[in-house]
């Protein structure tokens, strides 16, 4: 993650109860649209996407009864602006033992800001198996896209202006679920 | 993460671990079937070889090419430098072509520091063993080794060697191996002991941090890890043991000696081995000889050194942030 600096005034646009609600939407979306959800794999991007990715693959199971594999895509070495930033630590990449061959991939992240992360999702995927289809789940999508990318499950859509930040904080890493709204200071 | 990597003695623990982790991630590149990734595509590395070494060498080729860089492979023989030219003139050379990295091999003590601090070139400059001074990715990748093997695969992540008791044994003098896992060793936390001839001790020892011994059998049932150097005959100007069989029953590593070492404890060399004087085949062959994994860890290991050294722009760390930063979503 970058230092980034957030102002007090952040302030909740999703609370704990909010983002289990939307997640079993999600959930029950991916049902819907995979027929079931026999062939599905989520992959979360590092680190917050891959403990969504664990949560909807416990809804998922609880609504079809069926296992779902889950695992985690880290997508440092295939980012565009590796050589403007100091070098990062390198996050885990695993991929459920049957692969991704065939299977309907979604990938799963926390905020969709200018696209170029899945960008890089989609690059990493290719070198590592040919799925059938590539779906995104992302819990905040706040706008600015860079790229032609959009969603295909969105947990909140939230018009924000580049000035603002959207920062997702989950029970597993931050200690607490929100999404935080708040304004850019300097850094 | 610091520019260059000149001497594994530069080398935090921290640093140590984080491309000890990194190593680990890249390891994983290598079970794809597209063992490649795309990160330092359009960037030159020059491996600058003044001296032989092939394995060395295609470990940094190999491990230059998965990250998709152009290599430029620059061997001493044949080159200018045996008509006269200089490392500086070498570097300018380099310095003109846009070379973003130099891993260097030289057989003088102190070429790469020279070639890094000199101003010659402004790329990062990665020592691949320099005459009897430092190897440092070696050291890397054996502490990889015993890491994996003494610790565990996943259980090591962000864990480092604090405790474990590993012996070198062997021609210490002319070994940069020897000097470069003294260092690091020590910062990761392991209990280092020197096991060779009085002759081949080189002076100034005593202010290593490690122990010194003269008798291997004392020390190999209290090693979780024995590392065979070679005895580099090539470097030696006198004789330094009387006949290769007094070296070989007292310093060598053969079946007998290997079932005083605990069960868990493996057995290391840097190779290329001499066998049957320092190592004996039924050592070498055994499961727990590590040899083939190290050269499978050396790939790894440069990666990751090769990545962090070169993957971001450090500079970049105190430019004024522009509009899309925050994780760049």
């Amino acid at each position: 993650m970058d230092a980034q600096q957030y102002s007090d005034d952040a302030r909740p646009v999703l609370e704990a109860p909010d983002i289990a609600r939307v997640l079993t939407r999600i959930a029950h979306e991916i049902v819907e649209r995979a027929k079931g959800a026999d062939d599905v794999v989520l992959l979360g991007i590092p680190t917050r996407g891959v403990y969504l990715a664990r949560r909807l693959a416990e809804k998922l199971e609880s609504i079809t009864g069926a296992k779902i594999p889950v695992g985690s895509l880290d997508i440092t070495m295939y980012r565009d602006d590796l050589r403007l930033k100091p070098a990062r630590a390198i996050g885990r990449t695993e991929i459920p033992g049957d692969g991704i061959d065939g299977r309907l991939v979604v990938l799963v992240d926390d905020v969709l800001f200018s696209g170029r992360t899945i960008r890089a999702a989609l690059d990493a995927l290719g070198d590592i198996g040919r799925p059938r289809a590539v779906q995104l789940a992302v819990l905040v999508d706040r706008g600015h896209r860079e790229l032609p990318i959009r969603a295909d499950y969105v947990g909140k859509n939230l018009p924000t202006s580049l000035r603002e930040t959207v920062k997702v904080q989950l029970a597993e890493e931050d200690g607490r679920d929100t999404v935080l709204l708040g304004t850019r200071t300097a850094s | 993460m610091m520019r260059h990597l000149i001497s594994a003695a530069d080398l935090t623990r921290d640093d140590a671990v984080l491309i000890l982790d990194t190593a680990e991630e890249m390891a994983r590149v290598a079970d794809r079937p597209i063992k490649k990734l795309p990160t330092l595509r359009g960037r030159t590395i020059c491996n600058l070889f003044f001296e032989d070494s092939t394995r060395t060498r295609i470990s940094f080729e190999a491990a230059e090419k998965r990250l998709s860089a152009d290599v430029i492979n620059f061997a001493a023989k044949g080159s200018s430098v045996s008509k006269g030219e200089s490392l500086k003139d070498t570097a300018q050379t380099l310095e003109a072509m846009g070379v973003d990295a130099v891993v260097i091999r030289h057989g003088a003590s102190g070429a790469p520091y020279r070639l890094a601090t000199s101003g010659w070139i402004d790329a990062p400059v990665v020592n691949a063993g320099d005459g009897t001074h430092q190897h440092p990715t070696q050291a890397l990748l054996d502490a990889f080794t015993m890491r994996r093997r003494l610790v565990g695969r996943d259980e090591g992540l962000g864990k480092d060697l604090n405790g474990r008791r590993i012996t070198l044994v062997g021609d210490v003098l002319h070994s940069r191996v020897a000097r470069s896992n003294v260092d690091l060793l020590h910062t990761l936390g392991a209990e280092v002991t020197l096991v060779a001839p009085p002759t081949l001790v080189p002076v100034g020892v005593e202010t290593w941090p490690c122990e010194i011994s003269y008798d291997l059998d004392s020390v190999l049932p209290k090693s979780d890890a024995v590392m065979m150097l070679r005895v580099q005959r090539e470097r030696m100007n006198a004789a330094f043991f009387p006949t290769e069989r007094e070296y070989s029953r007292r310093y060598g590593l053969d079946g007998d000696r290997m079932a005083k070492m605990p069960e868990h404890a493996i057995v290391m060399h840097p190779g290329p081995m001499v066998r049957g004087m320092e190592i004996t085949a039924e050592v070498a062959d055994s499961d727990r000889c590590t040899v083939i994994e190290q050269v499978a860890n050396g790939v790894s290991i440069r990666m990751a050194v090769l990545y962090l050294l070169l993957g971001g722009n450090d500079s970049a760390a105190t430019a004024p942030s522009t509009t899309r930063t925050e994780e760049s979503k």
